[in-house]
């Protein structure tokens, strides 16, 4: 049975007219090319991007920027943005913040470009500590192992959230005494810290399973009866045999990270105002959003479009990586 | 077998004394002195260094360690030579000056809200979770199939407390369906109860149900490319006996090791959850303890979760011969 679903899921054409090898990127590209939701979702993406790399001119551009303060948007009395849903007008397409007048969209693009910036670096830093203690710890076998091993126990037996609450104060300040410029830069720098530090066990794990049944093949043997040197046999020979786990890994902790950035901003230990994020702007949208509820739906429903396509990205990844795919 | 449930004990009670040994570093170390925590405004250098001393905060870290595992088992009494010693009676957490009560105390006080939580929470989710999981599996490829997954993908996407959130503004503020909720006992007031319970639990149901759909979809697919599989249907065996108590049986194991963690994982407080619909339970008191800076709190809710998060990979291990007689414990 398993045969006829095999041949059957063979992507078709891909193999028909001559048979040349392609390296691992061109399969993936092209079976990737092939899924139109993953190439819609990672036209999303990159347009994401450059909207939070570009943030500060398209807000020139559109006229708003998030920290000066608009008197004449709010109302004398509470505060409130004058204005149904927030205060929508021409001049401030999304409303404006209560209390203040500042502009949400602009604040919205500003907040991207921070929640994208902790998520994508501390995706990187996990993948890069994870892949590498996972590959020593796998390779090196015995009192290395145990080491690393129990010390990943040890992380994750830990409840995150709260340590992360707990510390957020104290470390804080002590990246500000280590030189680390005072306020949001420090406070960036710990969430990044912070989510790598508690995040690489779970790459590691897989990178160490990995490596265990890798390190057991003929060309690492060949490679150590050549005299080799560990490093190289670690990143030049095992290494380019786990780059599947680790992409697939990667682009589905991005959407996991923006997602626990937001809710750390949310309990109130991500970066302070004029500064905001995703998790801030629903952290201060709970006392108004009875009044005002786009204060709640705008930022949270772009949070959920960003986290939404990365994972159907991520999915589609791994589905292009995975020798079974389509078979499942 | 009973060799093997020895030696993991044995292990895990090592990661115990590890986890708790690095938690009482990690907070010995801030900078944040606990003995000026004790006294408010009218503090002199003096009372500090009296209290400092009173607390035993003015030994070296290793002793300060020992006393607190002793006082675990077996009490203790800070501030003993002082006219009002403090007594905290074992199991002893430590004892919170802010809020004047032992730390297990308040942690246990807290724990109802959340078990409550956690248990109806885990019992919508894996009823959902597995019956949707099976029902995509046996149609996968199909619309409904696709229906499923695209439903879990935008589940497990949705951050809890957005949807906390869409789920007080939309049914207790436009719709008044439920009222603020406003957590009791379910033994004191069983309506009130189920009001204030029924959106949290959905709410958790939601995220998780999501990934357990998935699972139990992809397990069940793999399960059905068995051999056995084969085997059971060539016999003439019903479907449905296939599903259940072959395909259903084997495929369950990871699901059981994912679910006892995660409830384990809820047990110790759903922070965002309980603050959300302002349940008293132990996140909520995490939450805060952590802006009170009430470091014995935190280190009591530290070490109980971690607690259960060890122990239920144990139970959860254990189980899975239980479950799948391939599984050999050695």
């Amino acid at each position: 049975m398993s045969t006829i679903v095999t041949s059957s899921a063979l992507p078709a054409g891909a193999d028909d007219e001559e048979i040349t090898g392609r390296s691992l990127r061109q399969i993936v590209w092209s079976r990737l090319r092939r899924d139109k939701t993953a190439m819609v979702c990672l036209v999303i993406l990159i347009l994401l991007y450059l909207v939070a790399i570009f943030a500060p001119v398209i807000t020139s551009l559109l006229g708003v920027d998030p920290y000066s303060f608009d008197g004449d948007s709010i109302s004398d009395s509470g505060g409130g943005p004058v204005g149904p849903w927030g205060g929508i007008s021409s001049e401030h397409p999304l409303g404006v913040e209560w209390g203040t007048g500042r502009d949400i969209l602009a604040q919205l693009l500003y907040g991207l470009r921070i929640s994208l910036l902790i998520a994508t670096t501390a995706t990187i830093l996990t993948t890069f500590i994870g892949t590498t203690l996972g590959i020593i710890s796998g390779y090196a076998g015995g009192k290395t192992d145990a080491i690393i091993g129990r010390t990943m126990d040890l992380i994750l037996a830990f409840p995150f959230l709260l340590i992360i609450l707990a510390l957020s104060g104290v470390l804080t300040q002590r990246l500000t005494q280590l030189g680390v410029p005072d306020g949001n830069p420090s406070r960036i720098l710990y969430l990044i810290i912070v989510l790598s530090f508690f995040g690489w066990p779970y790459l590691a794990r897989i990178v160490r399973g990995q490596v265990l049944s890798v390190r057991e093949r003929e060309f690492v043997e060949a490679a150590v009866a050549m005299g080799a040197g560990r490093p190289r046999i670690l990143f030049k020979e095992i290494l380019p045999n786990l780059w599947a786990p680790i992409l697939v890994y990667a682009t589905l902790t991005l959407p996991t990270y923006v997602g626990t950035e937001a809710a750390l901003s949310f309990l109130g230990i991500g970066v302070l105002p004029p500064d905001t994020s995703f998790g801030g702007m629903l952290g201060n949208s709970v006392s108004y959003f009875s009044v005002v509820p786009s204060y709640l739906f705008i930022p949270g429903t772009v949070l959920v479009i960003l986290v939404v396509t990365f994972n159907l990205v991520g999915d589609a990844v791994r589905d292009a990586l995975d020798p079974r795919a389509g078979r499942v | 077998m009973s060799a093997y449930v020895v030696r993991r004990v044995i292990s895990m009670i090592l990661l115990l004394l590890l986890l708790t040994f690095v938690v009482f570093v990690l907070f010995s170390l801030l900078p944040t002195d606990p003995a000026r925590l004790t006294c408010g405004k009218s503090c002199t250098p003096e009372i500090i260094e009296a209290n400092r001393h009173r607390l035993g905060l003015d030994l070296p870290v290793i002793q300060q360690y020992w006393e607190y595992l002793k006082g675990i088992f077996v009490g203790r009494t800070f501030a003993k030579d002082s006219p009002d010693p403090v007594v905290c009676s074992a199991p002893c957490l430590g004892y919170s000056f802010k809020r004047g009560e032992e730390v297990f105390v308040l942690i246990k006080e807290g724990f109802p809200a959340t078990f409550w939580l956690a248990l109806g929470a885990f019992v919508l989710w894996l009823a959902a979770g597995i019956s949707v999981g099976v029902y995509a599996a046996l149609r996968r490829g199909k619309w409904q199939d696709k229906t499923v997954m695209g439903i879990s993908l935008a589940g497990y996407s949705l951050p809890s407390f957005f949807l906390g959130l869409m789920a007080i503004f939309f049914i207790v503020i436009r719709l008044q369906l439920l009222p603020y909720p406003s957590y009791v006992s379910p033994f004191e007031n069983p309506t009130q109860f189920l009001q204030t319970m029924i959106l949290p639990w959905i709410v958790l149901a939601i995220l998780y149900a999501a990934f357990y759909m998935r699972l139990t979809r992809n397990q069940m697919l793999e399960v059905l490319g068995e051999d056995y599989i084969r085997t059971a249907r060539a016999k003439g065996l019903p479907e449905r006996i296939v599903i259940r108590k072959h395909a259903l049986r084997a495929g369950l194991t990871p699901i059981v090791t994912a679910a006892g963690l995660d409830l384990a994982g809820l047990l110790g407080g759903a922070i965002i959850t309980e603050s959300i619909f302002s349940l008293p339970g132990i996140g909520s008191l995490a939450v805060n303890s952590v802006n009170d800076a009430d470091l014995p709190l935190i280190v009591g809710i530290t070490l109980v979760t971690a607690t259960f998060i060890i122990v239920a990979n144990l139970i959860v291990d254990l189980l899975y011969a239980v479950i799948d007689p391939r599984v050999r414990l050695t």
